[in-house]
């Protein structure tokens, strides 16, 4: 127990550093900071032209579902790429998990597709 | 060896293959069209499997060097899940296909959760724990926000996202400490450390963040308040699924953790167990007195009733077990009978659910109020009905296991939860002449809300077996 936490212990220094470096750099910032602010300064800035809107605007909900089929796609990518290093050391069952596992996203991505998930109009 | 891994999870596997072909034929062919086709070949399988899981060869097997645990404890608890998950679908077939709500997704992601859940009740490690809890989580999230041009609808589906997000984030956290601690996912090697010498410090805490991870799950106090708009947003079938299924394959893998992975320091986690349980009892007591919905009514029906389930489990023996499956079972029953009559609930087609509009219900359909009237007894734990021994299973487990404090406040906090259930009798016997609701009489609800009705009357002479059934079930999980 007390062997084992003692192992942990330079995550505990690790953890008080970020903490405390994180706070002092704040802190300093509202301590010595020079503030002077005037309307341009803290309306919103746009290169070469006045901003046209608010910062705050809707964006499409297509673009959340583009990311999520991402996502899934990079996991699979996650998956197979220490499957494919490891390839002559895996057994018959190795690679048929990940034929099961490949013919599973499969069939999600067929029904996406067919669904008109990834059509955009 | 894989073949024979892959011949105890065949039931799994079944419903897994059957639910992504008939995603892909039914999205190539004729979509949603084919929901109802769909609600009544995904019922059908689930009872041939639950009757094939029930007429298994019995005994221990264990598949994938531990990860997966098929004894008569996961066959008890995968034949209620099956059962009571093809029952809620077939009810549902009509109410949704009126309102256009039957997508031909809806079937599927209900035999998806349901592989989820038998998956659960047969974890034997905490992996295999996190993956069966999240495949039925993600495939409930989707249900509860069917409805997604109605905001509480997914208002009800973001809600448990979040809620059940956060949960699953506690109880991995737990599942990390305990691996940290214990050098081992398996249940079978966690319950080797504990055995020799104390739970160590770090362990308790892992055990302690699993138990909130599954609180939220089985909606238990203070991890309850999902529950409520959960219930109220989703669309009614959808809300009678949750208050069935799921809660069977949560506390089904509350106990197996428990037991299994933690049997030999039944001390630590029985202590917290029954403040939850307590806790749970008078919160669904009290807070479902000012409910005029009732779908919320029946949340917090729920969350009450998981007190008194988690009040068996808190007992930590082998009776208590018994007790829980038997309660679980009970519970299930009840809330499939009325839950049919709650989809009955209609005004000029549309659904209804504010509890005065049952006023003067006994002199138009004395049938159904009847029927009513003895599933709320039952739910109430009055003497005659079913309800009733279901309780005294578990306070008989508590007050063996010397938690006689706990069987008291049970007694107590149904007393005070009777008032709820008896005023909708009120109003269905003696309420004054109001508004009246459409006399609906499809045949699908009606027969099971007299089944229901029936089962909480005539169970009272042997309980059909399922007291033997649950003895045997526990005796399986602890020895």
């Amino acid at each position: 127990m007390e062997d084992m936490l003692r192992e942990y212990l330079p995550i505990l220094v690790f953890l008080a550093v970020a903490v405390g470096l994180g706070l002092v750099l704040i802190l300093a910032a509202v301590v010595l900071a020079v503030r002077n602010p005037d309307p341009e300064k803290v309306s919103a800035y746009e290169c070469g032209f006045n901003a046209f809107d608010d910062a705050r605007m809707k964006f499409d909900v297509r673009f959340y579902l583009v990311s999520i089929l991402f996502i899934i796609f990079d996991l699979e990518i996650a998956f197979l790429f220490p499957w494919a290093v490891g390839f002559k050391d895996i057994s018959d069952v190795g690679f048929w998990s990940m034929m099961v596992f490949l013919a599973v996203l499969t069939i999600g991505f067929a029904y996406e597709w067919k669904k008109g998930a990834l059509e955009w109009e | 060896m894989i073949q024979a891994d892959l011949s105890i999870i065949l039931p799994e596997i079944v419903l897994a293959v059957y639910a992504m072909l008939a995603l892909l034929a039914a999205v190539y062919t004729s979509k949603d069209k084919l929901g109802p086709l769909l609600v009544w070949s995904t019922g059908g399988l689930m009872v041939v499997l639950a009757a094939w899981i029930a007429t298994k060869a019995s005994g221990t097997h264990v598949a994938f060097g531990g990860m997966f645990v098929d004894d008569g404890f996961a066959r008890f608890a995968k034949v209620a899940i099956l059962l009571s998950a093809a029952a809620v679908l077939v009810m549902s077939q009509d109410y949704m296909s009126r309102r256009g709500l039957l997508r031909f997704e809806y079937p599927l992601l209900v035999a998806l959760a349901a592989v989820g859940m038998m998956m659960m009740v047969s974890a034997g490690d905490l992996m295999a724990l996190y993956m069966g809890l999240e495949l039925q989580s993600l495939a409930l999230y989707v249900v509860a926000a069917l409805r997604r041009d109605s905001v509480k609808s997914t208002e009800a589906g973001l809600k448990y996202f979040v809620l059940g997000a956060l949960s699953s984030g506690l109880l991995l956290y737990g599942a990390s400490l305990v691996y940290g601690f214990s050098g081992t996912t398996l249940f079978s090697g966690i319950i080797e450390t504990a055995k020799h010498g104390e739970v160590t410090i770090g362990l308790l805490f892992g055990l302690i963040f699993l138990i909130s991870g599954l609180a939220f799950k089985v909606s238990a106090v203070p991890f309850h308040m999902w529950t409520p708009d959960v219930y109220e947003g989703s669309p009614t079938p959808v809300t009678a699924f949750f208050a069935t299924a799921p809660k069977m394959a949560a506390m089904g893998l509350f106990a197996r953790v428990m037991h299994d992975a933690f049997g030999l320091a039944v001390q630590d986690w029985s202590q917290v167990i029954a403040l939850l349980a307590l806790l749970s009892m008078f919160l669904g007591a009290v807070a479902a007195i000012g409910q005029r919905d009732i779908k919320r009514l029946m949340a917090f029906s729920s969350i009450a009733h998981m007190g008194y389930a988690m009040m068996g489990l808190a007992a930590g023996t082998q009776f208590g077990v018994q007790a829980l499956l038997v309660y679980m079972a009970i519970y299930v029953t009840m809330n499939v009978g009325t839950f049919a009559f709650i989809l009955m609930m209609e005004k000029d087609g549309k659904p209804v659910t504010d509890i005065t509009m049952l006023n003067g219900y006994a002199r138009r359909e004395p049938a159904k109020a009847l029927a009513m009237l003895v599933l709320l007894f039952s739910l109430a734990g009055v003497p005659p009905m079913l309800g009733f021994f279901g309780k005294l299973y578990v306070l008989r487990a508590a007050y063996d296991a010397g938690l006689a404090w706990l069987a008291i406040a049970g007694v107590i906090a149904s007393v005070i939860g009777a008032f709820y259930y008896l005023r909708i009798v009120y109003y269905m016997y003696f309420g004054d002449e109001g508004e009246e609701l459409d006399s609906n009489n499809q045949p699908i609800l009606w027969g099971f809300l007299m089944a229901s009705a029936a089962v909480m009357l005539l169970g009272i002479i042997n309980m059909f077996g399922v007291e033997g059934a649950a003895a045997a079930a526990a005796a399986t999980l602890v020895n």
